[in-house]
């Protein structure tokens, strides 16, 4: 269990000196001097670990310069390593060459704040658009957003294949249909893709700014709006990050609840996906089916918790609404109605050919490469790599319903809607399991102010995967830095490296069968 | 008198196809909602959303030639003029005279061929990409949609539509194998003609996987509702055209005006069950792979070659 630490602390002994302000005591953070950052990496890389986020914060406040803080993750536990570098100096060691999702990470932290990442191929910004000013770092704490920005001229420089026959299809980052913004690059000869290049950040709402003008308990409302699907985990994801910081445990009827919440909200997403996967193989159908057991969900969720998607229901120390003996028999009825209907629409999809032939090899994302990109999620569990925080990081009440994990080897659309439908099954299961064992009692708790100068870290699996929440004070007592890690953020080059040997038209399959988040990764 | 008979037929019959059609496309959009548990918007529907296109303006790109504004008016024109050459009530059809089956082919070629242009005359990357799409299948539609008619022509010993159906028409009801494979390639044919599922999706909003619609997909305005109605006479007039040549049993015969009414009435329970026939595979079958078409059109051919061959040996 604590192999990362001791790899940690043999490797840098005295060098690596533990932050006793970080919480929870489960995952340890260390600071590392600047030089031996890369040794760090280098440990973790060949312990197996795969690197979960890479962040950076503007410490300048408590005279500590920036910080430039990784995370790493193997089976169960979580270990945060970080460094401090002068503002005269904003230099560290880039670790894209190791671990891939650094490639994205360390450009946002470059575009955002102004750090440089020593040795990393690609210069060009991320999240952060050619038309800003060079030199605006919007996450420094001496940017003002309340000043307008001047526009300036910039291009941004694509991957370019050449050749015979060899073109180029911009698409986005407005679509024909309504949906989120993103820019997609493809190189292609005919219908063969050679390349497909992404770019985000039309959604940047500058989330992780915002935060630190609130205070901790509004800061909640925030998070619940960082990828409105996913409004649960992520402000679940939050509220644990804050009461591992001050030490408070919500009564056990409120985690029940929110265990309760957090999987009406995969099932509810899983039915839009597995319909929308559907539906761009025109087998409209099934999209109607899966959209009206969807809806009925949402509707109950209304009626029971006073929001279709339970937006605000989780707070800091508990929940907001309870559930009535009623609403129980109602969730119940309801759950043996939504199995009946699913089972039926499930052998639909399974036994048509021509959707069997479009679903099947396409999109492949192969297990060495997921594992080598770190995806996390269905996308993970889709392509042989078994990650589920509800299994191996469990709070109450998964540590007595433990999750069954379904984890495939062929990493296809096919795959990634079989694993949602496995989900939904044992999300039904699940919440049967919970409305038997909720307990009575109070739903929310006090919660204590966190202290000065202090660190917390949560993960929570939403629907769509591993939610990295992690929350500084300031000297001040408020919020300094929130990072927030939304499974979009490492996910999304997964589409990038799936489309290899697909054809241009089968692009919009894969894509939905990812369903990745623009605004979860853009903030 | 007859000859003026005749004509008042005609000018009824192009009547006939331009209000009919988008109630077609509505009866098929209700039968598909029926068939996914929808509440419909009702058959009218279609005429709604051409009225509003003709109310709106035209977004014109900058760099549109004259065949970009020119097609929209070729296409309608096209559709007409087919209309006019198919028996749908009567094989009483003065221009009938004028144009045999294989100019019908030539008439659908011809707006294909300039809706291709447009596609890429404003050159965004999806009017190519459907462009290019387009004619790869119509090299492959084209070539089955022949064979398959002169099969017919051949049981009806004629290239001319009216004769052709009077000729399958005064036939006595039996299973003609060659009939029947030609049919069956007909069905394939009409589905890639008309850009139906499997072979494209009429709803989509997948840039990426357009065939028709990534071509039409700068239009807007009247251009759109005028290409749209001409798609809609364009599925109109294949669902009548194979009715004519495989079930025309009650078309209204030269100078029969009695036999009109009931020729009406018998068309459009030939359309309501063809309709529905249409939905019942769009409902069953997912669109397929792009790559796949070439096999799909090509069983077409063959079917309709079987058709071809049969006649020959057994009839």
């Amino acid at each position: 269990m604590a192999n990362l630490k001791n790899i940690i602390t043999g490797l840098l002994g005295t060098d690596a000196v533990r932050d006793a302000g970080h919480y929870p005591p489960t995952v340890p953070s260390f600071l590392v001097p600047r030089e031996r950052f890369i040794e760090a990496a280098r440990g973790m890389k060949k312990a197996g670990a795969r690197l979960v986020a890479e962040w950076a914060t503007d410490e300048r406040k408590s005279n500590r310069g920036f910080g430039i803080y990784t995370c790493y993750s193997l089976d169960s536990e979580y270990i945060i390593i970080s460094c401090r570098i002068p503002l005269e100096d904003p230099t560290f060691p880039s670790l894209t060459k190791k671990f891939v999702p650094a490639f994205r990470f360390e450009r946002q932290m470059r575009s955002l704040m102004g750090v440089i990442p020593v040795g990393h191929p690609d210069p060009r910004p991320w999240i952060k658009h050619e038309d800003w000013p060079e030199d605006a770092w919007p996450l420094r704490k001496d940017f003002d957003p309340s000043r307008p920005m001047p526009r300036v001229k910039g291009e941004y420089q694509w991957i370019r294949a050449e050749g015979e026959g060899v073109y180029e299809i911009p698409v986005g980052p407005v679509h024909a249909g309504i949906i989120e913004p993103g820019h997609f690059r493809f190189q292609a000869v005919g219908e063969d893709i050679l390349h497909l290049e992404e770019r985000l950040g039309y959604v940047h709402k500058g989330i992780e700014k915002r935060f630190e003008a609130l205070s901790w308990i509004e800061g909640v409302r925030l998070a619940g709006r960082v990828s409105g699907d996913t409004t649960v985990a992520h402000a679940l994801a939050y509220c644990r990050a804050l009461e591992a910081m001050t030490g408070s445990v919500p009564p056990e009827r409120a985690l029940w609840l929110r265990a309760l919440m957090l999987e009406r909200e995969r099932i509810a997403n899983h039915l839009g996906d597995i319909g929308a996967i559907c539906n761009d193989v025109a087998f409209t159908f099934l999209l109607y089916q899966f959209s009206r057991l969807r809806e009925v969900v949402l509707r109950t969720n209304d009626k029971l918790f006073g929001h279709r998607l339970m937006m605000d229901r989780i707070i800091p120390g508990g929940v907001t609404a309870d559930l009535t003996p009623e609403g129980k028999e109602k969730i119940l009825r309801e759950a043996n109605w939504i199995k009946k209907e699913f089972e039926r629409l499930v052998i639909i999809y399974d036994e048509n050919p021509s959707l069997e032939d479009r679903v099947r090899d396409a999109g492949v994302l192969l297990p060495e490469d997921a594992r080598e990109l770190g995806v996390v999620g269905f996308v993970a569990r889709a392509s042989g790599v078994g990650l589920d925080c509800r299994v191996q990081n469990p709070f109450t009440p998964y540590d007595r319903i433990i999750p069954k994990m379904t984890v495939l080897n062929c990493g296809d659309v096919h795959a990634r809607a079989w694993v949602r439908i496995e989900e939904v099954r044992e999300s039904l299961r699940i919440i049967g399991e919970i409305l038997k064992g909720l307990p009575q009692g109070e739903i929310s708790g006090c919660l204590d102010p966190p202290s000065k100068e202090g660190s917390g870290f949560a993960v929570v699996e939403g629907w769509r995967g591993e939610i990295v929440y992690w929350l500084q004070s300031g000297p001040t007592g408020g919020i300094n830095r929130c990072m927030i890690r939304d499974p979009s953020s490492v996910n999304w080059i997964a589409v990038e490296q799936s489309i290899h040997g697909n054809i241009v038209p089968d692009f919009p399959l894969c894509n939905k069968s990812f369903n990745q988040s623009y605004s979860g990764h853009d903030l | 008198m007859s000859e003026i008979l005749s004509y008042l037929l005609e000018g009824l019959q192009i009547l006939l196809l331009l209000s009919a059609a988008p109630v077609f496309t509505g009866w098929v959009r209700t039968v598909r909602c029926w068939a996914q548990g929808r509440t419909t918007a009702g058959i009218f529907q279609p005429y709604r959303d051409l009225m509003k296109l003709f109310h709106k303006d035209i977004v014109l790109a900058e760099n549109a030639s004259w065949i970009f504004r020119f097609t929209p008016y070729l296409v309608f024109g096209a559709a007409v003029l087919a209309g006019a050459i198919i028996p749908i009530l009567s094989v009483d059809l003065p221009l009938s005279t004028t144009a045999d089956v294989i100019a019908l082919v030539a008439l659908f070629a011809m707006s294909r061929f300039f809706t291709a242009l447009a596609g890429m005359d404003i050159g965004t990357a999806f009017g190519g990409m459907g462009s290019s799409r387009e004619m790869t299948i119509a090299s492959l539609a084209e070539p089955a949609m022949l064979m398959a008619v002169f099969t017919v022509s051949l049981a009806s010993k004629s290239t001319s539509l009216s004769q052709m159906v009077q000729v399958i028409g005064h036939g006595q009801l039996i299973l003609r194998p060659s009939l029947a494979f030609a049919l069956l390639a007909f069905v394939l044919i009409t589905l890639a003609e008309t850009g139906r599922v499997p072979v494209d999706n009429p709803v989509t909003h997948l840039e990426l996987t357009m065939i028709h619609e990534g071509m039409v997909l700068e239009y807007s305005g009247r251009h759109l509702a005028l290409i749209e109605w001409a798609g809609m006479m364009k599925l109109f007039l294949f669902a009548v055209l194979g009715i004519a040549s495989f079930f025309p049993w009650g078309i209204a015969e030269a100078g029969n005006l009695i036999a009109l009414p009931l020729a009406l009435l018998l068309l459009i329970a030939k359309l309501a069950l063809a309709g529905a026939g249409l939905v019942l595979i769009e409902t069953g079958l997912a669109k397929m792979r792009l790559f796949r078409v070439p096999e799909f059109l090509g069983s077409a051919f063959l079917f309709a070659t079987l058709g071809m061959l049969s006649y020959f040996m057994l009839e």
